[in-house]
Formats: C-alpha cells, structure tokens, sequence
C-alpha cells in the first residue's frame, strides 16, 4: 500500500513537471509570432519589449528561459504583469482561490447530493415513467452549456422574475467575502451554485443509475437476496455502497478539475472574482503573464488533486489496498 | 433513430442559411443600423429611439415572430438574428466535425502506435498522453488560442490564418486526444494480448495484416461509438470557447459567438443569447441520444466511457 | 417438509415461450441430503430459485406449488418470504469468488444476516460470527472474521458462504454447485463439511451439481433432471446399482471406475440437450436416446415408486 502510494506521488510529480514544460513551450515556442510582442500585451512600446526580453531572458537559451519562468512562479513570485504595469501576478491568483473554492464546494454539494438522490431513485424505479423521465431531465443537464444556463438564470432572476417572491432575494451580480457575512456570502452563491452543479446532477446521476443497475446482477446481490435482507438494504447497503469507489473516483477529477479552470464560465457569468475570472480578464487583455500562472497553478491544484484520489481510492477499495 | 432524423433537420436548416438570408433579404455579417422593416403595414426602424435616459441610444428591434422579417428581431449590430443563428449553427455543426475528425484520426494513429507496438514506443506515447490528459481542457484551450488567436500558427508547410475557423478547429480537436487515444490504447492492447492475434502472430502473419485485419475493425466500433458523443462534447466545447472569444473570431458567427452577442441585450432583448442556447441544446441533446443508442447497439458492454471537459 | 408439486417455471423472450421448467414434483424430507443431477441448462439451478423465491425475472411466469412446512410459497407475498429466506431456508451459490459482496469484511456479511433474522447485540452477533467461522474450520477465526473476501482464498471464501448460510440454523440448505469451482482437494474437504455440518444443524440438503462422483459421495436420494423435468429419482444406492432412464446410465458410464484400468475416453452422450423452446414432443430425452421406440413419441411420466423412472421401458422390461 505505501509502496503503491510513493509511486503514485512520482508520478504526479513527472506529469506536474510535463504539464510545465508544455506551458512554457505553448507560451514560448510556439512558432508564429515573438514571444516578448506576446507577453507584452498589444501594441507595446520598445522599451517595454526591451524589458520582458531582459526579464524572461529571452537571449538564452531555452531551457534557461525554463528555469527563469518557474523560478518566478514559484520561488520569488515576483512575476510581473506587462499589460498591467508592475502588478505582482503571484498573489493576485492567491487572492481569487477562496472564491473558486467557494463556488465549487458549494456546488460539489448540491451534485453529490442530488445524483445519489436521483441515481438510487432511478435505478431503484428502472424502466417506469419516473426512472425515464429522471434520465432525460439529466441529459437535457448534461446537453447545456453551462455560461448560457446562467444567463438564463440571470434573466430569471435579475430581471423577469427578480420583482416577484421568488427571486427578490437574489441579490446583485458579484461575490461578497465570507467574513465579511455569511448570509450575503450564501445569498450571492445559491444562484451560481445551482448553475454549476446541473450539469454534474445530471451526469452523475446517470453514471450512478447505470452503475448500480449493473451492481444489481452481481451474484454477490443474490447471495444478499438469499439472505433475506430488503431490496431496499440491498440496493443502498450492498450495491450502492460498491458502485460509491468509481463515484468517488469521478468525484474527485471533476472536483480538482473545477477549481483548476473549469468553473471558469460560472465565474464569468455571475461576475466571482475567481481564478476563471482572473483568467478571463486577462485573456481580454491578452495579459500573458497571468494566464500561464493561472494555467500553471490550476493544472498543478488539478494534478494533485487526481493523485489524492487515487491514494484515497487505494485506502477505500480493500482490493486495491493490497496490492 | 428520432435523435438521428432531429439531427439530419438541424443540419438541414443551418445548410439552407444562405437560402434564408437571400429570402429575407439581408447581409448576416455586415451591421445595418438605419435598415427599416415593414411591420404591420408600417416602417419600422430595426434600431429603435431608446425611450430609456436621455434617449440617445439605440436598442434592436424584438422579434417580430414572422419568418423572413427578422423573426427573432435584431443585435446590437442591427443584424437579423434568426439569419446569424442559422449561418452560426453550420459554422459550429462545421467545427465540431471538423474536431471530431482530427481528434479521431490523431488519437487512432497515436492508440494504435503505443497498443500495438508496446515498448518504449508505447511508454514515451502514454506518458505524453498522461499528461495531455491531466491537463484541464479549458486551461490547454485558453493557453493555445491566447497565443494563436492574435497571430495564428505556422508548424512547417502548415499555416493557419488568426481568425480562421480552422483555429478553433485545431485546438478543439487537439485538447481532446487523449479522451479517444487512452481507450483506444487500452482496446488495442487488449486486441494485441487476444488468442486470435497470439495465433496469428505465432503463424508468422506479418504484422501490417493482423493490424488492418484483425485489430482496425475492433477499433472502428468503438470510433463509430464516439463520433456523436465527440460531436456533442465539441459543440459545448466550441460554444465556450467563443462565448470567451478565444473561439470563432467576427465578422463570422457560431451559437457561442450569438450567445456572446446577445450577453448585453440579455435583459433587453433576451432572445438574441436564448435562442442559440436552444439550438445547442437541441443539437446536443440529440447528438447524445444518439451517442446513447450507437452506444447499446455496438458496445453493450460499455468500454467507451467519455470524459468531459 | 419441502413439497413441491407439478413446477412450472417459464421465461418469456423475444423468441416466444421458454419452458425452462416443465412439470417438476419432489419432495424432502427433515434432515436428508437429496442430490440433484443433471447437464447443464437442464433447470437444476431455477427450480430451487423458485422454492427460494428468488426469480425476479419480470418475465417469468411461475405455476404450481411449492409447500415449505404446510406454507404455500408460491405467491407468497415477498416481506413475508424475505423472513423464511436465509432463516428457515438458506442458499450457497456456484462461484465462491464473486458471491460475497467485496466492500465489507465476511464478518460484517455474517452478522448482517443474523442481526436481519435475530434480536440480539451486534457483538453477540459478531461473537457468532467468529463461532461459525470455527465451525466452518476457518484457521483464526477471531483473526479471519475481519478480512476481505478478496483476502481469502477460494475455499476459504466457500467455507465463509457456508457459514453465512448456516448462522440462521435453516432447516433447509440448498447448495448449488458449491464445489464447482474449486480444486479437487478442496472440493473432498468441502463436501465432508457439508456432511458434517449437515448432521450438527440436523438442516436437510439439497444438493446440486453435474458430477455424478460427488452425488455418489453425499447423497441419501438422488434425483435426475434433464431438459426442465426429472426423468428418475430413488435411493442413492438403487439408483446408482440399477439405474432405470438411459440418461442415468449414460451419465453413470460417464463416471471414471474408482478401480481397475482407466477407459481411454468416457462416454459422453452424444447430441446435445434440447431447446427449451421448441420441445420434441415425446419423451424429451427421445432425440438422444438409444432405446427410442414407437411408444417414446407420447410423454412418460415418473412412477409412484420411491424408485422410478420417466421412460416407458421401465415397464416394459
Ligand atoms: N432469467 C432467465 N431468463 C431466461 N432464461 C433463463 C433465465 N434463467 C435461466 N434461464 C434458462 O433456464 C434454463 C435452465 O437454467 P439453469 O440455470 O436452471 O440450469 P442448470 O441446470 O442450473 O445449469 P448449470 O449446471 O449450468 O448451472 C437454461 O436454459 C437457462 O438459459
Ligand atoms: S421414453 Fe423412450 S426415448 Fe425416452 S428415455 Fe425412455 S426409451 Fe428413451
Ligand atoms: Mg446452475
């Protein structure tokens, strides 16, 4: 089992390593334009390209230039934004990380919540009008885009319905600090975190149902019949408890991949300052520093974050766990 | 089988766009602020007085509900939307298929290269896919449109125009590899381990036979499995993209880009971003219907399992 | 104490009306082991998931009846058929290495079933639990209660399924094949199990499998299917000295002899079971059959003899 673990963490390591290499040579090497005229953002002055060369070390060679950038990133931070004179680039994408955090907890919530909710009934009611109409209703989820779905949240609740009972609640576009109250801070929140978690509703539920549709032939649910427990026990203690290692396992990809990036067209939408939308205003401006930080740090969380999984995965699944 | 023929309709009224814009007599990519209509017997200005502040700006005309006369009404550019969605939805069906097509045709190459030659081959292959893979799709797309989309590509005899629609294509179709190359991989290693190709290789059979023989038809099953489910994932994909508009560039139109119109007449005039929302969720939704069916049909056992963006 | 009368047990599919089982009576008695025999498909496995009310196929049609101590199990309504099940009538199923449910230790699968059928503590439970094992001859018990099936070898796993099964004390075991899968050498020291528990529990047995030689070592009274009916039955010792169907014989002669020179080939019987779904009319064996005459073009039935045979030579020699 530690063995299984140590070399699981190795090879998190080498793809963090690989994921940088590919950053920088996206950002450095790809052919087409002058790198310095990139990251200097549009219509740079001279002077300014002077500058980047000489802080990228643009001169050297490439895997120096390599070294530059990560030192940057990652021992002194003092990357700097060109577009943005003199802005630090490293705390600013510190700063957004407890709004994504924020927004993606709260949903991952409502998700695992709801599927488990929805797959049980589903596969519990297979083939009736209810298990059929649970599985479209998830696929019509998983078939939207997710930044339109929120303006037609916005539309609902900020404009056509927002003078009604229902939605006069919602209060205005943008995030307000949990320590600077919780209610506001959960208020400003419901709407985006309904957003984001239908799509993963309507995914995992019709993951689950057909995970547990197909645990239910297992012989080891017969040997359960035989044994006189209910279909109920069967179906929650049995087969759901067994198809809950690959829910887990999806759980935490999607997780890690929310908070490195994917939530990112949520963000927009409702205006949370968070790491998508850090990455989206920069994009605007095309501000080159901050995206291949945001995209290094994102990719990092997003790496480390499947590598927990599988350790989690190997102390939850016995079978696993011996080997 | 209804998802296919909903399908075939979609892609039917996006073809007939230019039929529809000549029809209806106007230009879906140029602005026409001081074009007039004939509304109940009446001229009407497509860009309405704002009656709201001091009255100086201008909102677009809302939908007239009448076919051919901006039914859906107008952007802010003054265009008539229904023909923008129209020429929009064949500029997204075209990108999703164009990605598709790439990401099959790469991912095979690179499945069947690293399952059947196994190796070192095989390890450097996978490694790059691992980390292809743990690359969030959104941040590898951001990450190679910024610095495509001001200035394109050149890769050798290989050009690509900023603001082509081959960009988004490209991308679109790169970031989503190693989803089909991993199982494909997989399938073919299992092929490969297989008694039939053990016999046949032992028979001394040359290997270039066993592959196009024995282990391509396996694979083409699960290739035509992922077709519209690709198809699906490219179109949501493709709409994100250009609703960041790091996807397709103006003056051309997708539902991402209408969508992204439509975002400041959202309150206003909400139709210009409702309806191409619709459309791709029609589209989608169909599409992964059918991915569903083909699915049961030729895959009852499920190897195929997508992975999303 | 089982009873079951005229058993009807149909699938309905794509391809019309399957009569996996076609007009099966037997009885058991209180404490005996009655082997069943038969190829396989030939409907050993669904006539005792119908007594155990366990075919919850939606397409299956079940007729006859099936009395468990004067009850009537057919149509019994599933709560109160859940309260017989794994108490008064327990099953062990063919492949030890997938019958337990991977995710909980055996001795948690254990106390579940006691603590579903009895009113007592979770640790007089596990306490239980831990006893069975001993029974079961697990080495440790204490120690193998907390495993994972996964952790356990084959035998082991059966030896565990076995315990389970018995921790209510059924008075009726059904085991189906519980052998099959494991290695000659554990499958002797599992069947002196079941002998031995079977005789301590005073539970009686029903035991099936296709492997005459395990009959031969096991049984009190034996009974043949073939093709969804029971084509013989009788006392272990009559049967095996004058088996009276064709089929008993041919699956005899299909035994290796314990003595003497080996046969360079067993006999197999040649042809191959028939389709449930388009039956011969007849007697079902007729197609395969070396006796075949004028008379097997109408349906034989069983004897009312201890000792009988569905065939019409058995009168007429
Ligand atoms: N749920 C079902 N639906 C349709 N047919 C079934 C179903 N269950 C069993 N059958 C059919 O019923 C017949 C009898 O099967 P059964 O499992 O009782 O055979 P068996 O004697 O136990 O064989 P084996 O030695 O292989 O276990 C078979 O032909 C099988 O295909
Ligand atoms: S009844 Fe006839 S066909 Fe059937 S087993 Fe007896 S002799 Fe053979
Ligand atoms: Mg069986």
């Amino acid at each position: 089992m530690f063995l299984a673990i140590i070399q699981r963490l190795w090879q998190m390591l080498f793809v963090m390593f690989g994921i940088s290499v590919l950053v920088f040579l996206i950002f450095f090497a790809t052919p087409g334009a002058d790198p310095a005229s990139r990251i200097a953002g549009r219509g740079a002055s001279a002077e300014i390209l002077e500058a980047v060369r000489k802080s990228f070390g643009l001169d050297q060679p490439i895997y120096v230039q390599y070294f530059t950038m990560m030192k940057k990133i990652f021992i002194t931070g003092d990357l700097t934004s060109f577009v943005n004179r003199g802005w630090k680039v490293v705390p600013a994408v510190l700063d957004t990380i407890p709004v994504t955090i924020s927004l993606v907890m709260g949903a991952a919530i409502l998700w695992v919540v709801f599927s488990m909710i929805i797959g049980t009934v589903a596969a519990a009611t297979k083939d009736s009008w209810l298990d059929r109409s649970l599985m479209i209703l998830g696929l019509i989820g998983i078939s939207m885009p997710v930044f339109w779905l929120g303006e037609v949240m916005n539309l609902v609740t900020q404009s056509r319905f927002h003078d009604t009972w229902m939605f006069s609640w919602v209060p205005p576009l943008g995030y307000k600090n949990f320590t600077d109250g919780p209610k506001a801070w959960f208020l400003t929140l419901v709407i985006p975190w309904f957003t984001l978690a239908i799509l993963y509703i309507g995914l995992y539920g019709r993951v689950l149902r057909a995970n547990l549709i197909e645990a239910m032939q297992e012989d080891f649910v017969r040997t359960a019949r035989a044994k006189g427990l209910s279909e109920t026990r069967i179906l929650l203690r049995h087969a759901l408890r067994t198809s809950l290692i690959s829910f887990v396992t999806l759980f935490g990809l999607d997780f890690g991949a929310l908070v490195g990036g994917s939530a990112l067209l949520t963000e927009v939408v409702f205006n949370l300052h968070g790491i998508g939308k850090l990455t989206y205003d920069a994009l605007l401006n095309l501000d080159l520093p901050i995206i291949m930080t945001t995209v290094i740090f994102a990719s990092f969380f997003v790496v480390m974050a499947n590598a927990l999984v599988d350790v989690l995965y190997i102390v939850l699944d016995p079978r696993v766990r011996k080997a | 089988m209804t998802a296919l023929i909903f399908f075939i309709l979609i892609l039917a009224s996006c073809l007939s766009a230019p039929l529809y814009a000549n029809w209806a007599g106007v230009n879906p990519f140029t602005s026409t602020l001081d074009a007039t209509i004939m509304l109940d017997g009446k001229q009407t200005a497509v860009m309405e007085q704002s009656t709201e502040g001091l009255g100086l700006g201008y909102n677009p005309i809302g939908p007239t509900w009448q076919l051919g006369n901006y039914f859906l009404g107008a952007d802010n550019q003054g265009r008539d939307v229904m023909a923008r969605l129209l020429y929009g939805g064949w500029t997204s069906i075209i990108i999703a298929s164009g990605a598709t097509i790439l990401t099959l045709l790469f991912a095979t190459v690179l499945g069947l290269t690293a399952g059947f030659f196994g190796g070192v081959t095989d390890m450097i292959l996978s490694r790059i896919l691992d980390i292809l893979w743990a690359f969030p799709v959104y941040l590898l797309a951001i990450s190679l449109s910024i610095v495509m989309i001001a200035h394109g590509i050149d890769i050798g005899p290989f050009t690509i125009e900023s603001g082509s629609l081959w960009l988004p294509v490209f991308i679109i179709g790169v970031i989503y590899i190693p989803y089909v190359a991993r199982p494909i991989r997989g399938q073919v290693l299992s092929l490969r381990e297989s008694e039939f190709v053990l016999a046949a290789i032992s028979l001394g059979v040359p290997s270039h036979r066993i592959l196009f023989r024995d282990i391509l038809p396996n694979v083409t099953t699960t290739l035509i499995v992922f077709v519209p489910l690709m198809m699906a994932l490219n179109m949501l994909t493709e709409s994100a993209l250009s609703f960041l508009s790091i996807g397709v560039q103006p003056p051309d139109a997708s539902w991402g880009t209408i969508i992204q119109d439509g975002q400041g007449l959202l309150y206003s005039r909400p139709w210009v971003a409702l309806a191409p929302g619709i459309a791709i969720v029609i589209t989608v939704l169909a599409l992964n219907v059918l991915g569903d069916g083909l699915r049961d049909a030729l895959d009852p056992r499920s190897k195929v399992k997508l992975g999303r963006g | 104490m089982l009873e079951v009368r005229d058993l009807r047990v149909s699938f309905s599919s794509e391809q019309g009306l399957m009569r996996a089982i076609d007009g099966v009576s037997f009885t058991v008695g209180e404490g005996e082991i009655l082997g069943l025999v038969g190829e396989s498909g030939s409907g050993k496995t669904v006539s005792l998931l119908a007594v155990m009310g366990l075919i919850n196929d939606p397409n299956a049609v079940i007729e006859g009846s099936i009395k468990f101590k004067g009850r009537e199990l057919v149509g019994m309504p599933n709560a109160e058929m859940r309260k017989l099940r794994g108490r008064e009538i327990a099953m062990i199923f063919q492949d030890p290495m997938t019958a337990l449910t991977p995710v909980y230790t055996i001795g948690w699968q254990i106390a579940e079933q006691i603590l579903q059928h009895q009113n007592i503590s979770k640790s007089a439970a596990r306490q239980k639990a831990i006893d069975l094992l001993a029974e079961v001859n697990i080495p440790n018990p204490a120690d193998a209660i907390d495993r994972y099936p996964h952790q356990l070898s084959g035998g082991m796993r059966q030896r565990a399924v076995i315990a389970m099964a018995l921790s209510c004390n059924p008075s009726l075991l059904v085991a189906d094949e519980p052998t099959t899968a494991l290695d000659v050498t554990v499958q002797a020291q599992i069947l002196d199990l079941v002998r031995k528990l079977q005789r301590n529990h005073k539970s009686a047995v029903v035991f099936i499998t296709h492997d005459m030689g395990v009959i031969a070592e096991i049984a009190d009274r034996v009974m043949v299917m073939y093709g969804g009916r029971i084509v013989e039955r009788g006392l272990r010792n009559e049967l095996f000295l004058n088996p009276k169907h064709p089929y008993t014989k041919a699956l005899l002669d299909s035994i290796p002899p314990l003595e003497g020179e080996k046969p360079k080939r067993l006999r197999a019987i040649s042809g191959s079971p028939p389709s449930l779904l388009n039956r011969p009319t007849g007697c079902c064996f007729g197609p395969r059959c070396v006796f075949r005459f004028d008379a097997c073009s109408a349906q034989p039935e069983l004897g009312k003899l201890e000792h009988s045979a569905a065939c019409f030579l058995e009168g007429a020699r």
